[in-house]
């Protein structure tokens, strides 16, 4: 019944989308104000019936109702009820049922927080969000329906692919979704704008907040993928270049181009049309996203829907989208004219050229994603795209990013003077160069990797701290002014140090993990002991355990450091009886300064077993890195730029002013 | 069952990416096994590489791989040799041929064009009159001030 009834409110939730998309948006083509105004309720509405759906979808993996096709073939009575919850949106339909819950959240969100917008621009703005509901309310309802029952239910379910049980990649599509879905909102404001054919800092500012909210998302959504890969995968590795990661990634460089743009727009009025550009970008890419995860064309792990009528779908809706976005840019991005003027050095221009290289380095990750498809569609020849390939073509742009990124952060807008600019930036300059120098004579003959990663690392971390030390003039006004400046401070300059501190952090555990990893490979007997780097490990044996729905063979490794016990570890080898499925589970004891990572494989004939061990330095930096800048993100979101720019919280009356004080 | 189960955990479970017994004795020359075989694609896997994959294919390639550099043949060799039974499908990175040349010269071409264009841009906006909005310079600096520049 409580199916039925999830059934129905997501069929209602599709009749009020397609009025929600038509009626705005006439009415803001007319200057009705009352049709404008029908697109606030309506995508409360919206919110309410999707949201039941969901919840009824929910309700039926949670009481394990097999009569219904999607529970029957993605769960179990015996699974743990976390990931009966978290399975909902573990496979197709319901984790697009969960993208458009989200989606609809998104709408609602900005019908209540975007009381200030000009009517017409909300109208048209709630009218394209619900445009794209309506396209993916009927790819669900048509092809990918999660409310099927079954004639005959059976006694229990086939279980959820074992390798997504698991806490990190429960919560992974969430984020994603939740960053994909974001960047609807900037891609609707970007139309709805070409509609108006105005873009201005008031338009700037209201966007700004929804990508960097997206951002902050996808970004956590990335590390919680890698985390995953890292210790659930095997063997230690933290990204894979696969395809469904790089779906992923690309939207996050074009919503990183878009952060920076949408900043040049907002103080600058410059770069209107680029921007717009973007947020059709980006929300593009996070549809090809969606469609290559879930049309299975470039098949990989993650990719549980091979459906070709599914794919054909949304590779329709796919192609509307952004030709119909594509189109209406072109013939409207010739009435966004710029009329800032600004110097050859300037931030202006440090900002170009950080979305020139986003954007080139986003093409390359797309063009290696495709081109085995690509290939074989024209040529006949199959290739393959792995990760030697991205290592190689997409590092040198991000090399050069990370060089500017401290100049351009600290040049001036309009006009800077290189000599200038770098003045202060002298000292790191020296510190960078002899860093490098270090690290190369340091290590013989291993490559340029880690000396220039470190490099790197500590020129893009450091030039984050200098740049707001010298807005705050620390060590050239008094104690108490430059303290009373850090103080002062609006968030988003927070946001901005933290957030390219953070990108240090990354770049720094990316160089050390590549390049200082220590491996071993070995057969080892019960109670025998073995060297690892600065530790002796003593493998304590194998034992069988079983688990709440699976069973393992569980070795025992006890780490000793100078004789003193350090770490005992347990990694696991799974098998999954009702899917039939093995899983390895490694053990990892995790501090600041290092990994210790070991996997036990399989037992030799002589009784021996065969072992991996690692020592990783400084992995958890990684997501730490990733952690901090979306904690600049966060703090980016919160300046108060952001909300006092919201004037219907003011009480009525006042004239209705976009300007904050700062 | 339970004895079905633990059979059913010794079949099921493959092998274990690199296996001990595979390891070559010279470690220079197994250094550069390793390396090589990062560059090979498992054929039987989805985007896996056969240092890293469990596949029993994967382990006769790396056999493969060892025996050719024991052999004698430079990493050159190994590739050419493997391609040449498999195809250039077990490459991770396709060659820099012309049937690739879209793969291997979207960046640099993008970047070079967009450089173009960005340095155009860029000395038109700094060349570029100043707007005509009735303001003088004052008023400019203060209403930038006003929204926070």
């Amino acid at each position: 019944m409580i199916v039925e009834l999830g059934h129905f409110a997501l069929v209602l939730a599709f009749g009020v989308a397609i009025l929600q998309a038509i009626v705005p948006m006439i009415g803001a083509q007319k200057g009705w104000a009352d049709w404008m105004r029908f697109g606030t309720p309506a995508s409360q509405v919206q919110v309410v019936l999707v949201g039941l759906s969901f919840a009824a979808l929910m309700y039926a993996f949670v009481t394990s109702d097999f009569s219904v096709r999607l529970v029957a073939a993605n769960s179990h009575s015996s699974k743990p009820m976390i990931y009966k919850i978290t399975g909902v949106w573990a496979n197709h339909e319901g984790s697009l049922l969960m993208w458009n819950t989200i989606l609809a959240i998104f709408g609602a969100m900005v019908a209540v927080f975007g009381k200030g917008l000009p009517p017409s621009l909300k109208a048209r703005v709630l009218s394209i969000q619900a445009m794209i509901s309506v396209s993916f309310l009927s790819f669900i309802l048509f092809t990918s329906n999660p409310f099927l029952r079954l004639a005959r239910p059976p006694i229990d379910g086939e279980g959820l692919n074992p390798l997504l049980q698991d806490l990190g990649l429960a919560f992974h599509p969430p984020f994603l979704y939740l960053g994909y879905v974001g960047l609807s909102v900037s891609f609707s404001f970007a139309i709805a704008a070409l509609l108006e054919g105005k873009v201005d800092a008031a338009w700037a500012r209201w966007v700004r907040p929804w990508t960097l909210a997206a951002w902050v998302f996808l970004t956590i959504g990335i590390g919680l993928g890698s985390w995953w890969a890292y210790y659930e995968l095997g063997w230690g590795g933290w990204w894979f270049w696969d395809p469904v990661e790089n779906s992923s990634f690309m939207p996050w460089l074009v919503a990183t181009a878009l952060l920076h743009s949408a900043i040049v727009v907002e103080k600058r009025n410059a770069l209107k049309s680029w921007t717009i550009l973007l947020a059709i970008l980006a929300f593009s890419f996070s549809l090809i996203g969606t469609f290559i995860v879930r049309s299975g064309v470039l098949t990989s792990v993650h990719a549980f829907a091979t459906d070709p009528t599914r794919g054909m779908f949304v590779f329709g809706i796919i192609l509307i989208t952004i030709g119909g976005a594509l189109t209406l840019f072109a013939i409207r991005a010739s009435t966004l004219k710029t009329s800032a003027v600004f110097g050859v050095v300037s931030r202006e221009s440090a900002l170009v050229l950080n979305n020139l290289l986003l954007a080139v380095s986003a093409a390359v990750v797309f063009v290696g994603t495709i081109w085995p498809l690509i290939a074989e569609a024209f040529t006949g020849a199959k290739v393959s795209v792995g990760a030697p390939f991205f290592d190689m073509a997409f590092t040198p742009f991000m090399v050069l990013l990370a060089i500017l990124l401290p100049i351009g952060s600290m040049v001036p807008w309009k006009r800077g003077k290189l000599k200038k600019t770098m003045k202060p930036l002298q000292g790191v300059v020296i510190l960078t160069v002899v860093l490098l120098a270090l690290v190369w004579t340091l290590q013989t003959g291993e490559g340029m990797l880690a000396p220039i990663g470190l490099a790197l690392a500590f020129w893009v971390a450091a030039g984050a701290v200098v740049d707001i030390s010298y807005r705050a003039k620390l060590g050239r006004a008094s104690l108490g002014e430059s303290l009373r400046r850090f103080r002062n401070f609006p968030r988003s300059e927070w946001g901005k140090m933290v957030s390219h501190f953070g990108l240090g952090i990354v770049i720094f555990a990316i160089t050390v993990l590549t390049a200082l990893e220590t491996e071993d490979i070995r057969t080892v007997n019960p109670g025998e002991r073995y060297p690892l780097g600065k530790y002796e490990v003593l493998f304590d044996g194998v034992e069988t355990v079983q688990g709440p729905n699976y069973i393992a063979q569980r070795g025992h490794f006890s780490v000793f450091e100078d004789g003193k016990l350090v770490a005992s570890l347990s990694p696991e080898k799974r098998v999954y009886p009702v899917e039939g499925m093995p899983t390895t589970e490694a053990g990892i004891q995790q501090n600041l300064l290092r990994d210790l990572y070991i996997v036990v494989g399989d037992k030799q004939d002589d009784g021996s077993w065969a072992v991996r061990s690692y020592i990783k330095p400084f992995t958890a930096w990684l997501w730490i890195g990733l952690l901090v800048m979306a904690v600049g993100g966060l703090l980016s979101l919160s300046d108060r730029r952001y909300r006092v720019a919201a004037p219907a919280n003011k009480p009525a009356g006042k004239p209705v002013e976009a300007v904050p004080a700062e | 069952m339970l004895r079905f189960l633990l059979l059913l955990l010794v079949l099921a479970v493959p092998a274990f990416a690199v296996e001990p017994d595979e390891i070559l004795d010279d470690p220079v020359m197994e250094e550069r096994a390793r390396e090589i075989s990062k560059g090979l694609r498992c054929l039987v896997c989805q985007n896996e590489n056969i240092d890293d994959s469990n596949a029993d294919l994967a382990r006769d390639l790396r056999l493969l791989v060892r025996e050719r550099l024991v052999a004698g043949d430079t990493d050159q060799e190994v590739e050419d040799y493997v391609v040449d039974r498999y195809g250039e499908f077990i490459l991770l990175k396709p060659k820099f041929s012309l049937r690739n040349a879209i793969l291997w010269f979207t960046g640099p071409i993008l970047f070079l064009i967009g450089g173009a264009g960005v340095i155009g841009f860029i000395r038109r906006r700094s060349r570029a009159e100043k707007p005509d909005d009735g303001l003088s310079d004052e008023e400019r600096d203060r209403l930038a001030s006003l929204i926070g520049d």
